[in-house]
């Protein structure tokens, strides 16, 4: 019991410090799901988009598809991207691998599709209520799934924000892709892995924290962004 | 009276079932209001009009190209300004921005709108919301409006105002094709009145004389059931 004490005070005094090396780690971890994220909203959105208002052969299939590929695991999407960025893979020429870069492309795979599959639940029911009104006005299906996707901008920050929270908390692709160097690719998810096995419980703890805190945040940021819009945009 | 568009055999189905069964109809009056029971296949006749829905059978023939637009029962608006709303259907016909907007802003005046401009368009009132419908409409110019029971779910003092600016942008030489559930509404605005029953037109008759005396006896039984 008392180990666990003193795991419990190391990790406040770090956090109330504000440990140079804890704050680097935390810092490396939010850059990198928060480009992550925004790689996959770029991509999936869209794709998202013009699933819902599309007509185009193959749809019902992509539909599913993007729907299974939400549950993707970590360590394959870790393990593929790890193929395409090694050196002998087909990306290995940019010596990506066992950088940020390449932690940031392994988790914008894994979240895209999350992103894709929410976008498209929105929009589609954005679609049932604009549809006869958007196609009088003569748009294009295109046109509107555009228009869509501004009009429904706060309902899909959600699903931007799911896609963050499935980045920050993931640890088997950047553990693969990333190689966990000190320093260098080190994030708040392996290290905990790997401080936990070495018995260094305080900072493991200490980063748990973070990421608590951190999902939490961002949760009640949603909300109130939810709330605001609702009452200003109806 | 020059029919500006004739329909022949016009038919829809839906899952087994004739919604819209066989119509034959030549429309030449300048305002014309659709009546007929609920179910009876009035907004379907609409949509097939305005091109939302194909027909499964027969043919819709236009006189010449006629641009037009269509006001539903509840309007959409999208989520931003009232001013923003009436600027996008002008956008989607390809304007330029200073022109979008002159001509929003003309129409949002018309409507009398003007001050609720830059308010968030899905904050304002029912019969609000319908008027910016309006505004967006006739922003555009079209030659024929179609609307669908636009005055369905709004309070008698919107629905006024929304029967003043059908009969405005009616005045301005736009063709009216609607449909409405209140009586009064339609002798107010038609010149012509098409009666639909059970997906077929039962009859089409001058205004005053379906009022006085409808020559079908199903119109018969639907005034009657309207008017105790």
């Amino acid at each position: 019991m008392t180990e666990f004490n003193d795991a419990f005070l190391t990790a406040w005094q770090l956090l109330a410090l504000s440990d140079a090396r804890l704050s680097a780690i935390a810092w490396l971890s939010l850059r990198v799901s928060l480009a992550a994220t925004l790689v996959a909203c770029v991509v999936g959105m869209p794709i998202g988009a013009l699933l819902a208002v599309g007509r185009f052969p193959g749809r019902r299939v992509l539909i599913v598809l993007f729907n299974g590929l939400m549950g993707l695991p970590p360590v394959v999407v870790g393990l593929l991207v790890y193929l395409l960025l090694s050196r002998a893979g087909p990306l290995g020429q940019f010596g990506l691998l066992f950088s940020p870069e390449a932690m940031i492309v392994a988790q914008a795979v894994l979240v895209t599709p999350i992103v894709a599959a929410l976008t498209r639940q929105v929009i589609a029911d954005e679609w049932s209520e604009y549809r006869e009104q958007l196609r009088s006005l003569g748009a294009s299906r295109s046109r509107a799934a555009a228009t869509l996707l501004w009009d429904g901008r706060f309902s899909l920050s959600t699903a931007a924000l799911a896609g963050f929270g499935r980045a920050i908390a993931e640890v088997g692709a950047v553990m693969i892709v990333g190689g966990n160097i000190d320093g260098v690719t080190r994030v708040m998810t392996t290290t905990i892995a790997l401080e936990t096995s070495k018995g260094d419980l305080p900072l493991a703890l200490a980063l748990g924290f973070i990421l608590i805190a951190v999902v939490l945040a961002i949760n009640a940021v949603a909300y109130a962004l939810r709330g605001w819009a609702e009452r200003h945009w109806g | 009276m020059n029919a500006w568009l004739t329909m022949e055999n016009l038919g829809l189905t839906e899952g087994g079932t004739r919604i819209i069964d066989d119509v034959s109809l030549a429309l030449g009056a300048q305002r014309t209001v659709v009546l007929g029971p609920n179910g009876a296949g009035k907004s379907t006749l609409l949509r097939l009009i305005h091109g939302l829905l194909h027909p499964s059978g027969g043919t819709l023939r236009w006189a010449r190209p006629v641009s037009q637009a269509m006001v539903f029962q509840r309007p959409v608006m999208l989520r931003t300004t009232a001013l923003a709303n009436v600027v996008y259907g002008l956008k989607l016909r390809g304007l330029a921005a200073d022109e979008c907007e002159r001509r929003a802003r003309q129409a949002l005046a018309h409507v009398g709108l003007e001050r609720l401009a830059k308010r968030p368009a899905r904050l304002l009132s029912g019969g609000e919301q319908q008027r910016v419908a309006l505004a967006r409409v006739w922003a555009l110019e079209p030659e024929l409006l179609i609307l669908d029971e636009p005055t369905a779910s709004l309070d008698p003092a919107s629905s006024r105002e929304v029967e003043r600016i059908i009969n405005e942008i009616a005045a301005s030489g736009t063709r009216i094709l609607m449909t409405t559930h209140n009586l009064g509404q339609a002798r107010r605005i038609a010149e012509e009145i098409v009666f639909i029953d059970r997906g077929r037109i039962a009859e089409q008759t001058p205004v005053a004389e379906f009022f006085k005396l409808p020559r079908t006896a199903a119109a018969q039984d639907f005034l009657q059931e309207e008017m105790p």
